[in-house]
């Protein structure tokens, strides 16, 4: 019983950089109705320019707003720069957009600070909690997680802009026509989504540390927790994103064979299996319509 | 009375599509004016073409102001609300979430808690479901809400899209009962684009009929609905 309560706290643990990933990677999606698979890259770019103030002497709380606020900005520059002139082209295209993005931004990343692994400081210390299972970094991260979300929730249910923004995502026609500028509202949802992204990106580093791959891995776990949760809830991927971290360990420790090995064709298989028994998520929105 | 709107030499385009052929007409400030015409006659486009949803040439003036080319959000904010084709509701959000998105442009809080208010009092059923998903609400509930929403922007001018579109018999009566009090009590303009030719021309001072593109005829609502060649020919009763 040890074992398994243990083995759900560190999934728990895990889950929420999963959780932190999946949050921006709905928050996108949201906003463009598309995932973005340089999502993981970008966070990763925000995180070196955190380390790169802190270089320079920048306490770790200024470092920490300097980044988000530099890849708000530069959220929405992509989508004026290059995602907008890509217009209504087909979603090859736009994958097509997303990996050169991702290839880009790896590689100047790897241009400007190397490729060597660094470590990244926590503000929450790394103090053991229920017995070493988890630490106060990880805890600490959780809580970032749960205030992260909550603050979207009320952004986006009790704001005028977040009600807009809400417009042109799901309605752009009918946002148009109420007098939405549909083209900033998206542009907006890309600077959040790159603003969350910074977040998930310097809670993470501590933990995973910091080089120009720390994503590759984890914002796959981060869009099986997307999907898991459901695309079209926030909630539903953050609490997706802890189900992966628990789902894993559990796996790995009671299943014969699985080990660490086997861990990402299980979370791969866990997409597969969402879409085919429950292709709106867990808890995503099943669209009704009245005819 | 004064030119609200003022359309010259419309055309419109989709792709190569040549959907309207230089259409001219006006509104007169305070007025009901319809537009009648067959299926695929350009009617939806017409609207369309004053929003610039859909790409024209031509010149539009609305209160003397130019507004040809301008984005589609910004001729709303000049005070000219649409209630397109379909509604235009928004599904995912509820009832009050709609009627908030109606007045997304205006900026007096205060304002516009009392239209919500208002709308609420006009349309009584639209206050039990004001945290229902509005996607749920029924074909004349979402009519009521789409023109409620359209309110909301306080509009000068309101462009409706065959209000009557799969509504029943009585439900339609209410309709256009609320859109002449609405003209009355509220001086707001309208130009509303129906099949149902013979009540559009209950509630209109004005007609234009077009046909493939074109106006065929003008006049009046009396004078197009004492036509009896008029009635036989385009309006179908």
């Amino acid at each position: 019983m040890e074992l398994f309560t243990n083995q759900v706290l560190s999934g728990i643990a895990t889950g929420a950089i999963y959780a932190c990933i999946a949050l921006a990677v709905v928050m996108i999606y949201e906003a463009i109705d598309h995932l973005n698979f340089a999502q993981g890259e970008m966070a990763m770019f925000s995180t070196f320019i955190a380390w790169q103030c802190m270089q320079w002497g920048v306490p770790y709380w200024g470092a920490f707003v300097i980044s988000v606020a530099l890849s708000f900005v530069a959220g929405v520059a992509i989508e004026r720069v290059l995602f907008r002139p890509l217009g209504h082209a087909s979603i090859l295209v736009h994958i097509a957009g997303f990996i050169a993005l991702f290839a880009i931004i790896n590689s100047v990343a790897g241009l400007i600070w190397d490729f060597t692994i660094k470590p990244f400081p926590t503000p929450f210390g790394a103090t053991p909690l229920f017995g070493g299972v988890i630490s106060s970094h990880q805890a600490g991260m959780i809580v970032v997680t749960l205030a992260l979300l909550g603050l979207l929730y009320l952004f986006f249910r009790f704001t005028r802009i977040g009600l807009a923004m809400r417009a042109a995502a799901t309605t752009p026609d009918s946002a148009r026509l109420v007098g939405v500028n549909v083209g900033w509202m998206i542009a907006l949802g890309w600077g959040l989504a790159a603003a969350i992204g910074a977040i998930a990106g310097i809670m993470i580093a501590p933990v995973i540390f910091l080089e120009p791959n720390m994503m590759g891995g984890v914002l796959l776990y981060g869009f099986v927790g997307a999907v898991l949760g459901g695309l079209s809830s926030p909630a539903g991927a953050v609490a997706g994103g802890f189900m992966v971290g628990v789902l894993e360990n559990l796996t790995g420790t009671y299943i014969p064979g699985v080990g660490n090995e086997l861990k990402l064709p299980i979370a791969l298989a866990m997409i597969v299996a969402v879409l085919v028994l429950k292709p709106n998520g867990l808890f995503g929105r099943t669209q009704v319509q009245r005819v | 009375m004064t030119t609200l709107l003022d359309v010259r030499d419309l055309r419109a385009f989709y792709g190569q599509v040549q959907a309207l052929h230089g259409l001219s007409f006006s509104l007169q400030e305070g007025s009901v004016t319809t537009l009648l015409g067959a299926n695929g006659a350009g009617k939806t486009t017409t609207l369309r073409a004053i929003c610039n949803t859909v790409r024209t040439t031509g010149t539009i003036t609305f209160a003397g102001k130019p507004i040809t080319g301008l984005a589609t959000e910004s001729i709303v904010k000049l005070g000219i609300a649409q209630v397109p084709q379909g509604r235009g509701t928004f599904t995912r959000m509820n009832v009050e979430e709609n009627l908030q998105l109606g007045a997304i442009t205006r900026s007096d809080r205060a304002g516009i808690a009392s239209d919500i208010e208002r709308m609420y009092e006009m349309f009584p059923v639209l206050k039990q479901r004001r945290t229902q998903q509005a996607g749920l609400l029924s074909g004349g509930e979402q009519q009521m809400l789409a023109v409620a929403r359209a309110l909301m922007l306080r509009p000068r001018l309101l462009l409706l899209d065959e209000p009557s579109f799969g509504l029943a018999p009585l439900v339609i009566r209410d309709v256009f009962k609320v859109l002449g009090e609405i003209n009355r009590k509220d001086k707001v303009t309208i130009l509303v684009v129906e099949q149902n030719a013979q009540l559009a021309l209950e509630l209109a001072d004005q007609a234009y009929v077009i046909e493939t593109g074109e106006i065929v005829k003008s006049g009046t609502a009396a004078e197009i609905a004492g036509n009896e060649d008029i009635r036989k020919s385009y309006l179908g009763y």
